[in-house]
């Protein structure tokens, strides 16, 4: 089953798409993920990122990563309007570091234990937000996690609401 | 009694009007200015606003945008209001119609009605993203533009859209939907050639020249209007399914849960279950998350996601499943919706039977299509086309959108249901057009940049394909469209 029958990606997809960076710019530090698997008309994100890191020609075409240009800074992160774009940090030690977007309640402060969600909202594990900042009501979260969670986490809940 | 308002939104700061009161049904009500009465009324607790012509079935809100006739009801004695579009005032007496109204006793609120003629130069009818952006565009060349739309609001489908919109920044990419109604709607506040006539009901055109109108108000007036050019954007309805009890109260189009939550602020119901999995069902259905609604699944009948990849995704991760090739088979409960089945479906996409999966929920929110409002322009005599993958009935136009009519044009959903990016940009073109006509030379150029940027960088998109062909098979050349004219 692809990702059309279940709304899931696999790391395959991420390939087959060509929106994976490599091993070695993965290890080197924060990256962006670009999930957008299909080509859909929209460039937003090209004109968001502040390095030119990402590109297209036509406007449905899949954006490109140029992964020596990026940052990991996750401008593109809070002006997607898919919320289909990541951060990942694997060059830390034994912790992965996740950027993600979130919109729903409670918001999100430095310091707070969430609940780890994988692609099929499965509850994988418990994280503690080390950085969030909010741009246009989308807020940009960046999670603590264990380094082997890396692609497995995709959003997070906060208990308390 | 409980007040079903939410009060605190990840996206929207809902700012709520003074208090009024109205009665209903003989007991009072509080509400806030600036909601609809049935938005007013659904936050009090209520669900249940009329019942069927014969009498016998409840029925609930179900498009809450005027366009379907589940929230009839007599609002200070006139019957047959549909309460969704009528803003809630001081005072106001609201009662339940049993059954077919009687016909009220002549008021003299009825005869001494006010006529009043208008002459224009371009009628724009609804003030949605196309009708808006037409009108923001001829109003900067100084053409005398009049936008009529039924509801006591502008902005149409806008001002419930909180997400971010795609595509490019020149048309608001990146903008949620409901800033983008606030920002074009105050452009056109400063244009002195620009009036949007609110609660304005364009009821039909005559062969005499010009277009009868009511508005509503106090004295309400009947317009008469005379226009060189006319632009029907007046955009589409939701459409229903068939299954058993799918009148039930808490049974609605998911555009209906949106006006609800994201343009009035009030929660629709507290589980819900999703049927269509297109933009539309996927996008409510992250709606309702935000709202603090318990989705339990969204149903698809055919065996793909039918919305693109990304809004799917936002769902999945925060654990809404997404049954492919299911549908809902029935709703039951008493006075309103308390369970929804749906089941399997096979090759022929007919229920299989022993498939079925329970949900106990208080909301089936149907996204399931949307129909264009073809009748203005169908009495108008405009050339139709059935289509049923862009909706129904459209209208034939030229590439640049104008009707078998000479100077009416078409723009938005009513053109064949796509979404706001190309109501935008279909509305460009037609005012371009119009502006060709009166003589601006730069307007030839804009429209063909746009008409460029639609057709051969837009819609060459391979997700959009099915809309950029339904659009292609109703649009015709200017020499078929003469052809046809006669």
């Amino acid at each position: 089953m692809g990702f059309k029958e279940t709304g899931v990606l696999t790391l395959e997809d991420m390939m087959r798409a060509g929106l994976m960076p490599s091993e070695e710019r993965l290890r080197k530090g924060p990256v962006a993920l670009l999930e957008c698997p299909e080509q859909i008309p929209c460039n937003i994100c090209v004109s968001a990122c502040p390095f030119k890191a990402i590109s297209m020609d036509k406007i449905y075409e899949l954006p490109r990563l140029d992964e020596n240009k990026c940052v990991g800074c996750g401008v593109c992160v809070a002006k997607c309007p898919g919320l289909a774009i990541f951060v990942i940090d694997v060059s830390k030690g034994d912790k992965a570091y996740i950027t993600l977007p979130y919109e729903f309640l409670p918001r999100p402060s430095k310091g707070v234990k969430v609940k780890l969600l994988n692609r099929e909202g499965k509850i994988v594990g418990e994280g503690v937000i080390v950085k969030a900042w909010e741009y246009e009501k989308t807020w940009v979260v960046t999670v603590e996690v264990e380094k082997n969670l890396w692609f497995d986490v995709r959003a997070i809940r906060i208990e308390g609401r | 009694m409980k007040d079903y308002r939410i009060v605190e939104h990840p996206i929207i700061d809902f700012k709520r009007g003074r208090k009024v009161s109205l009665t209903y049904n003989g007991k009072i009500v509080e509400a806030y200015e600036g909601e609809s009465i049935l938005a007013g009324l659904y936050a009090a607790g209520f669900r249940v606003f009329a019942t069927s012509p014969q009498g016998d079935r409840l029925r609930g809100a179900f498009c809450m945008i005027g366009r379907c006739s589940s929230c009839l009801s007599r609002v200070n004695g006139i019957p047959n209001t549909r309460i969704c579009i009528e803003p809630v005032r001081d005072g106001l007496i609201v009662e339940t119609q049993e059954g077919l109204p009687d016909i009220p006793k002549v008021s003299r609120e009825i005869v001494d009605v006010v006529e009043e003629m208008k002459d224009v130069d371009v009628l724009i009818i609804g003030a949605g993203p196309a009708g808006l952006k037409a009108a923001e565009i001829l109003g900067g060349y100084g053409l005398r533009v009049l936008v009529a739309t039924d509801h006591f609001r502008a902005g149409g489908q806008l001002v419930k859209q909180t997400h971010k919109f795609f595509g490019d920044t020149t048309y608001y990419g990146g903008v949620r939907g409901f800033k983008i109604a606030e920002k074009l709607i105050s452009n056109l506040s400063r244009n002195p050639n620009v009036e949007i006539s609110t609660r304005t009901f364009v009821y039909g055109y005559f062969k005499e020249g010009f277009f009868g109108a009511e508005k509503i108000g106090d004295p309400s007036l009947h317009l008469l209007i005379r226009a060189k050019y006319v632009i029907v954007a007046a955009g589409a309805s939701e459409r229903s399914l068939l299954f058993e009890n799918n009148d039930l109260p808490g049974i609605m189009g998911a555009g209906g849960a949106q006006t609800l939550m994201n343009e009035y602020g009030v929660k629709p119901g507290e589980d819900a279950l999703v049927i269509g999995s297109g933009n539309v069902g996927l996008i409510v259905a992250y709606q309702l998350l935000q709202a603090g609604v318990r989705v339990h699944g969204i149903a698809e009948v055919l065996r793909e996601i039918g919305g693109w990849f990304v809004h799917a995704a936002k769902i999945r991760r925060h654990g809404v499943p997404i049954f492919t090739g299911h549908t809902i088979v029935r709703a039951e409960g008493r006075d309103r919706v308390e369970k929804a089945v749906i089941s399997q479906v096979g090759k022929d996409l007919k229920p299989l039977p022993g498939t079925e999966k329970e949900f106990n929920v208080d909301l089936v929110l149907l996204a399931v299509g949307l129909q264009p409002n073809y009748s203005l322009l169908s009495q108008m005599g405009a050339l139709m086309k059935y289509l049923p993958e862009a909706g129904g009935l459209i209208p034939l136009r030229t590439r640049y959108m104008e009707t078998s009519i000479r100077n009416v044009f078409v723009a938005g959903d009513l053109s064949g249901i796509e979404e706001a990016t190309t109501a935008f940009i279909e509305g460009e073109i037609a005012a371009y057009t119009i502006l060709e006509r009166e003589g601006f030379a730069k307007a030839v150029e804009e429209r063909e940049r746009i008409l460029n940027y639609l057709w051969n960088e837009y819609r060459q998109s391979p997700v959009v394909q099915r809309s950029r062909d339904a659009k292609l098979k109703v649009t015709v050349s200017e020499e078929e469209m003469k052809r046809l004219r006669g």
